[in-house]
């Protein structure tokens, strides 16, 4: 690992005007996509902003929403009251993430703030327009098997690999960020990107701009929810693809719907044209056949990872089925 | 203010390692303060906001270890695994894979399991720190160190350590009540000896007992 300097603020201002004017500055938090990208000497910070000073862990009902703090670890928030009360699609994708230990250090912020990646990235033999802009993508004709069937580009076909994201854009979350030009909020569907031309960018938060929280809306999605996780072990791996399914189902009609995917596109991919198909309908298999079909439109599958095409909508129905019965 | 992560000599009432180490360490807290504090090396909104640290380059570090207050000079890239292994002879603790996908490493941190191997030791300073050797009282196994032996729940037992942290850990959270909760709860552990029948079984029989 590269030598850096250490910094730990305890005012979020002190935090993001030390990154704001240092390219070379990054916020650290748990750390537990950081440290590893630098053991691997994938980036090298000259300086670490250890934010966990900050007074950023609450998880506070607000108005009309969960206020999530940017630093409540994983565990934390998956084992919290109202999140399982309020929005029980939340701790099941947080559970169905990483490992216990690793939940008990990631925050949020920090979780969905990991790199957008693949093994080309990690692997600094290989080329990669991500960890290198210009150099070419290694995966778009190597071994791509993990890799992305939505949204991708000619640059980058990597995944976004964070569970809990994929709850946080079904249910319509907004992060809130603070910046060296004050605070803004984005909704969570917009924070990450697409890869286009610039897969260097995970995100659309600019230098120096810190997640303070991230705000869940209330909604009815209280029972009727579900996240499935497919695996190539039954626990402690990155999605094959995942599918977090939330209904509001009266008298056998579904009334809402949020729907998302997991390891299928550069960013947590959400599926609205599908929600409006279901809107109205029975809660039925056939009608969520219906359903997998329009989601999948638009998909596009590369040399080894042709099986997504199949075992993204079958997620989706199993999903949607166990969702309806609970 | 006076920092809970830079004790003073005045404040910190545990036994010291050694005499020679509280010396070098009561050096070395003024030495931080002062490059805090220093023009050259720090920028100036640093300078400006007084509750911000700075450290570059190897420091002293104090760390809670085992009910002991333990000092180590090291950069704020050494990680708290690396810190444990290699400066304070706490070999007990395993360096797997060295990026939090095996779990040989587990500690407990404030009483939670976590990868001391993606846990830079500069950032836990302050927290209470449990390792493998910290579980015994004396020659009194911890429970889960003994259902482990009596369930054999191991064959090279590499990945020994970081099992039983985490499996204590398990435990306390209430995350052993079942077979399949249990294996769940334990799968950041890889075991490629394959021995998680009889870790298992060890986990549960813990659990069982309350």
């Amino acid at each position: 690992m590269n030598q850096f300097q250490y910094v730990r603020p305890t005012k979020a201002q002190a935090a993001i005007e030390a990154v704001a004017k240092d390219p070379n500055a990054r916020f650290i938090a748990g750390g537990t996509n950081l440290v590893d990208l630098m053991k691997r000497g994938i980036t090298a910070p000259q300086k670490l902003v250890d934010i966990n000073r900050l007074p950023l862990k609450q998880i506070e009902h607000q108005g009309s929403s969960l206020r999530l703090g940017a630093l409540a670890l994983n565990s934390v928030v998956a084992n919290d009251t109202q999140v399982r009360e309020r929005h029980p699609l939340l701790a099941l994708a947080l559970n169905a993430g990483a490992s216990p230990q690793l939940r008990n250090m990631a925050t949020v912020g920090g979780n969905m703030l990991q790199r957008t990646r693949c093994t080309y990235f990690y692997d600094l033999s290989m080329p990669c327009n991500k960890r290198q802009p210009g150099t070419g993508c290694g995966a778009l004709e190597g071994i791509n098997r993990m890799h992305a069937i939505f949204g991708h580009s000619e640059q980058c076909i990597a995944v976004h690999p964070s569970d809990m994201s994929v709850a946080l854009v079904a249910l319509d979350a907004t992060v809130q960020v603070s910046g060296p030009r004050g605070s803004r909020s984005i909704p969570f569907a917009d924070l990450h990107r697409l890869p286009g031309t610039t897969p260097e960018r995970d995100t659309n938060l600019e230098p120096g701009e810190l997640i303070t929280a991230v705000d869940v809306p209330d909604s009815p999605f209280t029972k009727h929810v579900h996240y499935q996780k497919v695996r190539e072990r039954a626990s402690y791996a990155f999605a094959l693809v995942s599918a977090a399914v939330a209904l509001d189902i009266e008298n056998g009609i579904i009334k809402a719907a949020r729907l998302a995917l997991g390891g299928v596109a550069h960013k947590p991919w959400r599926l609205t044209a599908a929600e409006q198909v279901l809107v109205g309908q029975p809660a039925t298999e056939e009608t969520f056949r219906r359903v997998a079909a329009v989601a999948m439109q638009g998909a596009k599958a590369f040399k080894h990872n042709e099986y997504k095409l199949r075992l993204a909508p079958n997620a989706l129905i199993q999903a949607l089925k166990t969702a309806a019965a609970a | 203010m006076v920092s809970d992560l830079f004790p003073t000599p005045e404040n910190t009432s545990e036994p010291q390692p050694d005499s020679n180490a509280r010396r070098s360490f009561m050096k070395q807290a003024g030495g931080i303060l002062g490059l805090a504090l220093a023009p050259p090396l720090v920028a100036q909104a640093e300078r400006l906001t007084a509750y911000s640290r700075t450290i570059e380059g190897a420091t002293d570090l104090t760390l809670r270890i085992n009910g002991q207050t333990r000092t180590v000079r090291a950069e704020p890239r050494v990680t708290l695994l690396d810190a444990l292994r290699e400066r304070l002879d706490l070999t007990g603790t395993k360096k797997g894979c060295d990026h939090g996908q095996c779990g040989a490493c587990t500690v407990l941190i404030d009483g939670q399991r976590v990868n001391s191997c993606l846990t830079l030791a500069v950032m836990v300073q302050g927290k209470e720190i449990t390792t493998i050797e910290g579980l015994a009282q004396g020659d009194e196994l911890h429970p889960m160190q003994a259902a482990f032996l009596k369930h054999d729940g191991f064959q090279c037992g590499y990945c020994t350590p970081g099992q039983i942290m985490s499996g204590v850990a398990c435990v306390s959270e209430g995350h052993a009540k079942t077979d399949d909760q249990c294996r769940e709860w334990m799968s950041g552990n890889l075991c490629r000896c394959g021995a998680y029948a009889n870790i298992l079984a060890a986990v549960r029989e813990v659990a069982s007992k309350g």
